[in-house]
């Protein structure tokens, strides 16, 4: 009997909660607005999700909002990674 | 590229996420993980564009929205990353409402439909599909018009006060009700009209329940709007069944979840009665029965100076008020100052001391502060009763001791910065006011307080100044 794909993403989703939840424990109070700004391009990983939406060939409406939608992430993605590179950068020990 | 190599893929992609917030556990190994972060990313969507077609319009849409993003990370301002952090999280919201709707569109795009039994009709879903499907629109749109609201009120373009009206919870509630209603609905008879009716109560329903929630309560909500998106690309994820969005929603959705519980804890506050809106009242009403005249004592930012240059140790406690008086690079400016004349200076963090989760760690950052000097709450408060000096700058209700000693007062119970144990404590303030939670605080009436009226910015300027002579 064939396992249905909703049960695998459930496990595959539980288990990244785990993951996500030590690891984010682990993570200092001190660079929590980092966190929360790479979060941010994280879940710009949804542009995986609107890539798919925009791929089919023939140009309608579902392509249509899906290439939006992969505006919307590309930001995310962007404007996530680099705003955090830029906190981090400010970051500094004792400055001689 | 076959779906294995595909696969494949996305996995290493998860274990660079999963190495980026890892990274985080210290600023040294932070970067580094940043870096893994972008790696992940572009193999994720290297990969992806294998995999599609029109590859051009792709490639387009990433440039846009990719300048777009980077203009804005170069030219935000440290203080309204708040703002910033919310429209993320809308945009990720939309995302998901419009790739559900695409997908619902053409489901043989994505490998999720099953053949009709009538070959006139268009493919239709599968009821494991449908249900997805609705949970990540769902989710999706409450994310994305309460994130706007979020930003509304972080960017003060809708007004700090919360907004309530009689019986609110029970709107909510039936709103509620009817959009899973609606959902099931669509999940039985997989059409249009359950589906846009679902997704428009969503919509409002995102409006509604973080409109009611007050200014201060926000670094509560962006986290936990934060959560909401990662479970929204996780949702997304479930719908087309795809590990890479599962993963990276499921790492998004715990490490907002974690953020939540941290903020909601540092403000006295459970976390059910914010998963449920409506929270941050009654405690303004609060009116001063007798109001008896307290005194206190006042001196003025050469007083300041004196005393501070005379201790042994000081510890700075920052509030908010001090980024809003663009105060921080004068602060490390006088704590410099002070170190070269031998005094030990560290810098007290309460969790809440800024807009979001660790703000005020990126405001002190932002103005050169050495990490080294910036200390947790946890870290510093058995610290207070050996130091010499406190300066609270900018800050009130985190500091205030009737959270430790008054069972009647509405933020007993909250954990704060134990200034009062200090052998004296300079707290510079523009008036008397109260703070935020509007409650009167025990510290300033202290015979080893000293009151410095006046503007954060000029005040420590004014240190400065007499710390030069």
């Amino acid at each position: 009997m064939g396992v249905d794909p909703i049960v695998t993403n459930l496990t595959v989703f539980v288990l990244a909660i785990v993951v996500g939840y030590h690891v984010v424990w682990n993570v200092t109070p001190a660079l929590h607005t980092p966190l929360m700004a790479v979060t941010n391009a994280v879940s710009g990983i949804i542009i995986v999700g609107a890539m798919l939406a925009a791929g089919p060939m023939q140009i309608d409406v579902g392509t249509v909002l899906g290439l939006l939608a992969v505006m919307l992430a590309a930001v995310n993605v962007f404007g996530g990674f680099l705003v955090t590179q830029r906190m981090l950068s400010m970051f500094r020990k004792k400055n001689k | 590229m076959p779906a294995n190599f595909v696969a494949l893929a996305y996995l290493l992609a998860a274990v660079l996420f999963i190495l980026a917030l890892k990274g985080l556990s210290s600023p040294v190994s932070a970067q580094r993980g940043n870096l893994f972060g972008m790696m992940g990313m572009a193999i994720a969507v290297l990969t992806t564009l294998t995999i599609t077609q029109n590859i051009i319009y792709i490639i387009l849409a990433i440039a846009v929205g990719g300048v777009i993003g980077a203009v804005v990370a170069k030219r935000i301002e440290m203080t309204a990353m708040p703002e910033l952090v919310a429209a993320m999280h809308s945009l990720v919201g939309l995302a998901a409402v419009l790739i559900a709707v695409s997908a619902f569109y053409n489901p043989a795009a994505y490998g999720i439909a099953q053949p009709s039994f009538f070959s006139q009709a268009k493919p239709t879903l599968h009821l494991s599909s449908r249900i997805e499907l609705f949970i990540g629109a769902f989710i999706g749109a409450i994310t994305f018009t309460g994130s706007i609201i979020a930003f509304g009120k972080l960017s003060g373009k809708l007004g700090n006060k919360p907004l309530r009206f009689g019986g609110q919870h029970w709107v909510n509630l039936l709103l509620g009700v009817a959009m899973i209603g609606f959902g099931i609905a669509f999940c039985i008879t997989p059409a249009w009209t359950p589906f846009l009716i679902m997704l428009a109560l969503a919509l409002l329903l995102g409006v509604l329940l973080i409109m009611p929630i007050g200014g201060a309560d926000m670094p509560v909500v962006v986290s936990m709007l934060n959560a909401y998106s990662g479970f929204a690309a996780a949702g997304i994820g479930f719908t087309l069944n795809n590990n890479m969005l599962i993963i990276a929603g499921a790492l998004v959705g715990s490490s907002g979840t974690i953020l939540s519980y941290i903020m909601c804890r540092a403000m006295n506050r459970s976390i059910i009665n914010v998963i449920f809106g409506g929270f941050g009242e009654g405690v303004a009403a609060e009116d001063a029965g007798a109001a008896v005249q307290k005194t206190y004592r006042s001196g003025s930012a050469e007083d300041a100076a004196f005393m501070m240059s005379n201790a042994d140790s000081v510890i700075i406690v920052p509030g908010y008020g001090l980024a809003v008086a663009r105060a921080q690079h004068a602060i490390n400016e006088m704590s410099t100052l002070l170190m070269q004349q031998g005094v030990k200076v560290r810098y007290a963090i309460h969790p809440v001391a800024g807009r979001m989760p660790g703000h005020m760690n990126v405001l002190l950052a932002e103005a050169e502060v050495p990490y080294e000097q910036v200390e947790e709450m946890d870290e510093i408060n058995n610290e207070f009763a050996d130091t010499d000096v406190v300066l609270v700058i900018g800050a009130n209700d985190v500091v205030n001791p009737a959270a430790k000693t008054d069972p009647a007062s509405p933020i007993y119970g909250m954990p704060i910065l134990e200034a009062h144990k200090a052998r004296t404590i300079l707290v510079v303030k523009r008036s008397m006011a109260t703070g935020y939670a509007g409650l009167d605080n025990e510290l300033f009436y202290l015979d080893k307080s000293m009151m410095i009226f006046g503007d954060a910015k000029k005040v420590v300027e004014d240190v400065i100044k007499s710390l030069q002579h």
